[in-house]
């Protein structure tokens, strides 16, 4: 069924992305990929995989930007992309199968591979760029928040996250149901400004990214030290006539 | 927009297909064709098999076209859907029209009934086409209020195009089918210079800033792809080359679509009313459709683009 929920979900799960500490490593990409190429996705079909021309399907992408370019404030911002488990899915609305679903009791948005008919409008109704066609399969994928991992019961409680989450070196990556108002995503976005891509969109996206925090001014930054002069190659009498000129 | 043969072919041959059902339907009911049997056979047999090829060719697109029938299911939300019941539905009216036209030679009474409601069925089938563009948010030159009425007039116009063809070929024309084509050129030419101005002057409602939510800072650019390969997101919305020559290829759907055929019409209407002037505006109005209809995918832009830097 491809109409939303009517009633909104008992949990909302979703992610934080914290554009202040990504390094831009891309091991939540690869990790995703890892992770999502078997179980409930597999498989996440890649063509031409080592050689020119490869195309794939991958569900996070890490973009960099140069923000402030000239500025005093400027910086590269990494920025990990992947589905955004939105309140107002199109993509799910459009769909002519009932294939694309979003889960009445946590809000994650889903595409059910045994209905989905590959007709690309899903991916052509989100602003996000969320959905690829797997060509060699024939039909849409999509980020699930690991929904096989998350709720996999087989492994330890700490390692149910989704698996760009549980990688990520530099802690940028959250994971938790933002209709608990404790939970850390729901702190993060309060205490740091979370925010939504593209907010125009309407989608009302669940997934929150974190501001980078603002740079530290020119006042207090860290100077760069002054050079030392080069003089450990001076033999004894040259270094003692520079100690007597520099003082 | 990468504009895929398939859907191009789908659209404008399903539309024109449509329009001359539609225009056949109203004339027999109306007593403006006479319910001639070898016409019934001949006009409503052109008007299906443009239909169906399109219906078909639509499919061929598909990841997993034998899951086709699927697509009839969720017509609750998806304006797809909805396409394809309403495409499905409107044959009903159209056989038992068929039945009347070509097998009893009669259009009033229960056929007549039948025929109101070919028109309706192919008001709302071309009418959920257009929808399945105009509700797509995030290419802002199809979720346009134009968009729809570009695609019900032009069907309506190339359909009454083939509808004159027919009607000389049969020695069943009647000045008042051109005046009627001339009048839907007229519409239909208005309305996409309407759509044209309005996806113009129209701003993104998007920007990288926004897109990325990074607009404390005075600007954003991209410094490093996520990949250096093209991905299905860029082969499918990334599509760049009509975008260079719009001008000109808005310039040919001008002439082709309208100016063309408008002259034979008129000539027709001054007395040149020959079944050979009406092959050249068909021919010509299909170069002109194909054209309009490639441009229209062609020169949407998707704001999964921004991420990369692109328009949108």
């Amino acid at each position: 069924m491809t109409s939303l929920p009517t009633a909104p979900s008992p949990k909302k799960l979703g992610l934080v992305v914290d554009l202040d500490t990504c390094v831009g490593c891309h091991a939540c990409a690869t990790n995703c990929k890892e992770w999502n190429a078997g179980g409930h996705s597999a498989p996440l079909t890649d063509i031409n995989a080592y050689q020119a021309k490869q195309r794939g399907v991958w569900f996070n992408r890490v973009f960099s930007y140069e923000a402030g370019g000239g500025d005093a404030n400027a910086r590269t911002v990494h920025f990990p992309k992947n589905c955004l488990h939105c309140e107002k899915p199109d993509c799910v609305t459009v769909c002519p199968t009932g294939a694309s679903y979003k889960r009445a009791e946590d809000g994650i948005v889903l595409i059910d591979q045994d209905k989905c008919i590959g007709c690309k409008l899903c991916s052509w109704a989100c602003p996000y760029g969320a959905r690829e066609l797997d060509e060699d399969v024939g039909v849409m994928k999509k980020c699930t928040l690991c929904i096989d991992k998350i709720y996999n019961t087989n492994l330890p409680e700490e390692d149910r996250v989704p698996a760009c989450v549980s990688t990520c070196p530099s802690k940028a990556r959250h994971f938790g149901d933002f209709n608990d108002p404790n939970s850390s995503v729901s702190r993060l976005t309060r205490e740091r400004g979370g925010f939504d891509l593209m907010p125009e969109s309407g989608y009302r996206p669940t997934s929150k990214y974190l501001p980078p925090r603002p740079g530290k001014s020119s006042a207090t930054a860290v100077k760069p030290l002054a050079a030392k002069p080069a003089t450990g190659a001076a033999g004894p009498l040259a270094r003692w006539v520079d100690r007597v000129f520099s003082r | 927009m990468h504009p895929a043969a398939s859907v191009i072919f789908f659209t404008t041959a399903s539309g024109a297909g449509y329009g001359l059902l539609a225009l056949l339907a109203a004339f027999a009911a109306t007593g403006g064709l006479p319910a001639d049997r070898w016409l019934g056979f001949v006009g409503l047999g052109l008007a299906v098999s443009l239909i169906t090829a399109g219906l078909l060719s639509s499919t061929f697109h598909l990841g997993r076209p034998e899951r086709a029938w699927r697509a009839f299911s969720q017509w609750r939300s998806s304006w797809l859907s909805r396409e394809g019941v309403a495409a499905v539905v409107a044959y009903i009216p159209a056989a038992v029209l068929a039945l009347g036209w070509i097998v009893f030679e009669r259009a009033d009474g229960a056929y007549a009934a039948a025929a109101a409601l070919v028109v309706v069925m192919a008001i709302i089938t071309v009418g959920c086409t257009g929808m399945i563009y105009a509700s797509l948010k995030p290419i802002r030159q199809w979720h346009s209020p134009w968009t729809t009425p570009v695609y019900l007039t032009l069907a309506a116009y190339t359909g009454s195009l083939l509808l004159v063809g027919l009607a000389l070929a049969f020695g069943v024309y009647r000045p008042l089918m051109a005046e009627m084509a001339l009048a839907l050129l007229i519409l239909g030419a208005l309305v996409k210079t309407g759509y044209w101005r309005a996806v113009d002057s129209e701003p993104p409602r998007s920007t990288l800033a926004t897109a990325t939510g990074l607009t404390n800072f005075s600007s954003v650019r991209l410094f490093e792809a996520p990949h250096t390969e093209e991905n299905f997101i860029m082969r499918e919305m990334g599509f760049q080359i009509a975008r260079k020559h719009a001008q000109k290829l808005r310039v040919i759907t001008a002439l082709a679509l309208f100016l063309v055929p408008g002259v034979l019409l008129a000539a027709a209407l001054a007395g040149a009313s020959h079944v050979f002037i009406a092959l050249i505006a068909i021919f010509s109005a299909t170069l002109g459709i194909a054209t309009e209809r490639w441009l229209f995918f062609a020169e949407a832009t998707h704001a999964s683009m921004l991420y990369y830097s692109r328009a949108a």
